[in-house]
């Protein structure tokens, strides 16, 4: 507990200066973008509707997925900007959370601002008119200082929101206080969770408090307050400028994970070697599945593991189901021709789907592999991850064994191996190398169709880093060095209950463990 | 001077008519008041002067030039104006409430702080009020504001939409008088809008009856109090005499 405890303490400064930095630049350019679009909105109803209504439209799409459906937006004009301009620009990280988060601020600014200025006393206005104001100067020195005290509440709502959505930028590879729930959450580690969601809570707060004292400094006509809680808001940002962003700035290497354990260890076990030989290196973690390959192929990664099976299928597009050395070969051919990403072997052992069962309960329905489940199916419940019911294996089971379940339910992972425990569901989609296979007891069915395609693990390069010598030379020797056996166990360091490690501590035990040097 | 010739508005495309041309000559230093029911037009005449309200035909000439000549805020700021509802505006000091005109105009702030003290004298309040809110004075105190920051850029004209409205009857009166005295000692060209005759009676050089957007009625208040050929205007002006005569009447049974 109190070793959780420590190692989350110690990556704080790390996450919460991106989250501070993050938050409070997506503010400031929403109030950037609100401010000129409150005064064309203000007079017009013709504009003010449209504008309104966007805001919104915005607002009512779900965070995470505003923030997702900006990196491929992202890529494609960077690809656009590089073929017209020869200049590209990152898609991952900062630059999409930022605009996602931006977006998400308007609306509250907006709205409040809109209505403060619409519900000014008109006769007040018209005094403003008769004194001998322009427009100009009856919005300067009459609308905008009566409407401030309002606007500042939006600018807190806004401000609040921004802090709680940013956690939800880990997803697209930028740090922030996400990864500590988004980490926990994967590792069943409930003390980082609650930390990650404790500080998040604890720096909306502040800033919503020192917002108050602006606000409060507007309504009473006390230039004093307002400014002392803009001055302590600008110096909580310059601390957080002012940590040094561990990282990509330094032109170091940048090792990928996408959001499962497994993933979590690998890429520390990459780093750490990467780091053994001298070399400065960014860790990006808990990226979307198909997100983490267009990163790769986009150079934003330069290293990341993957699964054959995901790629041949999800990056391919194929519908075949060759041998596993075959699959390797042809995968490393159609990688390297299609996006000049180079498959630089597989470490030895593999992370299949399987369809697993409680022991005792495989045993009573005397079910062994899967065309024997097909018969018992329709009274049975099937749990799987988040993506499983879109793959293509999901599809070709379906058809080829006649599958059919009397409900289908999706869990995160974690969640995913309890529900079984607890017989909410009768069947999961295990992964092979996990170490609660073993743990809780399970059964994997087999395949006797061979219709789940093989999933080796392998190592993939990015383009830019295809021929880095030093990279290959740091990662050669994890080629088919890490059997099966060793893999879940440190998968179930990191995942069991109690006496948990760190991904890092697994990653150094897995190094020990499998004779790496 | 104040000059309208055939001065009309409708704010319904011309299904009618508030003000309908409507000439009326204001000579300089002339106390003119405007008296009418509701709805007769006398607002919208009066915001007509200072371009609150363009007309929609007609012309207004100020001191002979075409009121349209300046810009419609160069024009506002040479003409005071003091609104029915008051119109403070409340983020601002009573200080800052008064100086406006001058500081838009660009006065130097000594200027304005000399201008300030000196409006805040002449409008009877303590000089102390200066740094408090409107919200902090009453309703009279804040009227006086109102007059003091009209008058602040020394305009020529003053024009007044029912001032003394929402005002109690004694400082109602002890205002009417006051700026009876400001008009005379600033050398002002006053156009009030009023539906109170007596006040009217009591203040003006001259008054305008309004009705339907029209003038019914234009004269000396003596003159109108003798007698008109209009039956409505005679009506409206018998009943500040008889109010009068009432109040004698009543002296003269305590005295017998």
């Amino acid at each position: 507990m109190n070793s959780r405890l420590h190692s989350a303490l110690r990556v704080l400064p790390q996450y919460l200066s991106a989250h501070v930095l993050l938050s409070a630049a997506s503010l400031a350019l929403g109030i950037a973008v609100s401010l000129p679009l409150l005064v064309a909105a203000r007079r017009s109803a013709r504009v003010r509707w449209p504008v309104l209504a966007a805001a919104s439209l915005i607002q009512t799409v779900p965070g995470i997925a505003l923030l997702a459906l900006f990196y491929p937006l992202l890529l494609g004009l960077s690809a656009l900007t590089h073929r017209l301009f020869g200049w590209s620009f990152p898609a991952l990280g900062f630059l999409p959370s930022l605009l996602a988060l931006t977006l998400y601020s308007i609306l509250p600014i907006l709205r409040n601002g809109i209505t403060a200025i619409l519900n000014l006393d008109p006769a007040i206005l018209q005094a403003a008119r008769g004194v001998g104001m322009t427009s100009r100067q009856c919005l300067l020195r009459v609308e905008l200082p009566l409407a401030a005290p309002m606007l500042m509440a939006g600018v807190r709502t806004s401000a609040v929101w921004v802090i709680g959505t940013a956690t939800l930028a880990t997803p697209v590879g930028q740090t922030s206080l996400g990864n500590y729930i988004f980490t926990g959450l994967q590792m069943e580690d409930w003390v980082w969770v609650l930390f990650g969601c404790a500080v998040a809570v604890a720096l909306a707060l502040v800033t919503d408090q020192l917002l108050a004292l602006i606000e409060l400094g507007l309504s009473r006509r006390r230039a004093a307050l307002a400014w002392l809680g803009l001055a302590v808001l600008l110096a909580g940002v310059a601390t957080a400028a002012a940590v040094p962003l561990r990282a990509a700035d330094r032109g170091g290497y940048i090792v990928g994970a996408k959001n499962f354990t497994e993933q979590y260890i690998l890429a520390s076990l990459i780093a750490g070697r990467l780091r053994a030989s001298g070399y400065p290196v960014t860790e990006r973690t808990g990226l979307g599945s198909s997100l983490a390959f267009q990163a790769l192929a986009a150079n934003e990664l330069d290293v990341y593991v993957d699964y054959s099976g995901t790629l041949w299928n999800d990056v391919l597009h194929r519908t075949s189901r060759p041998p596993r050395a075959l699959m390797l070969r042809e995968l490393r051919t159609a990688l390297e021709r299609r996006y000049g990403v180079d498959l630089l072997g597989a470490l030895g052992y593999q992370n299949a789907y399987v369809l697993a069962m409680r022991r005792s309960e495989a045993k009573a329905l005397g079910v062994r592999t899967i065309a024997e489940l097909a018969r018992v199916a329709p009274r049975l419940t099937l749990g799987a991850d988040l993506e499983f019911f879109a793959r293509p294996t999901w599809k070709a089971l379906e058809r080829r064994y006649g599958l059919h379940f009397r409900a289908l339910r999706q869990y995160e992972p974690t969640f995913m191996y309890h529900a079984l425990m607890s017989g909410e569901v009768d069947v999961i989609t295990a992964f092979s190398s996990d170490g609660r296979i073993a743990e809780d007891h399970l059964v994997v069915l087999k395949d006797p169709l061979h219709v789940i395609p093989p999933y080796d693990a392998v190592i993939l390069l990015s383009p830019r880093r295809a021929h880095d010598a030093v990279l290959r030379r740091a990662l050669e020797p994890l080629i088919g060095a890490i059997p099966i056996g060793l893999m879940r166990r440190a998968n179930y360091m990191v995942d069991r209950p109690h006496g948990k490690r760190s991904p890092r501590q697994a990653a150094e035990w897995l190094a020990r463990a499998a004779h790496l040097r | 001077m104040i000059a309208l010739e055939g001065v009309s508005k409708t704010f319904d495309g011309g299904a009618s008519w508030a003000v309908r041309e409507v000439s009326l000559e204001v000579p300089a230093e002339t106390f003119l008041a405007v008296v009418g029911d509701s709805g007769s037009g006398k607002t919208t005449l009066l915001k007509t002067i200072n371009r609150l309200l363009e007309p929609d035909s007609g012309a207004v000439f100020i001191d002979g030039q075409p009121a349209g000549a300046l810009p419609a805020h160069e024009l506002r700021r040479r003409i005071g104006y003091v609104f029915q509802g008051i119109g403070l505006f409340p983020h601002m000091s009573i200080a800052e409430n008064i100086g406006i005109t001058p500081r838009l105009m660009g006065w130097r702030e000594e200027r304005i702080g000399a201008r300030v003290e000196e409006l805040i004298d002449l409008v009877s309040l303590p000089r102390a009020y200066l740094r408090r809110r409107p919200a902090e004075l009453s309703g009279g105190q804040r009227q006086r504001v109102g007059i003091a920051r009209a008058l602040a850029a020394r305009p020529g004209i003053l024009l007044m939409d029912e001032p003394f409205g929402a005002l109690d009857p004694i400082t109602r009166d002890a205002l009417g008088t006051e700026c009876r005295r400001l008009h005379e000692s600033m050398h002002l060209t006053t156009v009030m809008v009023t539906h109170d005759i007596l006040e009217a009676v009591l203040l003006a050089d001259r008054i305008v009856v309004m009705r339907q957007g029209r003038i019914v009625a234009d004269g000396e208040p003596h003159a109108l109090l003798a007698g008109h050929p209009d039956p409505a205007v005679r009506t409206l002006m018998d009943m500040p005499r008889r109010q009068a005569e009432r109040v004698r009447t009543l002296l003269q049974e305590r005295g017998a």
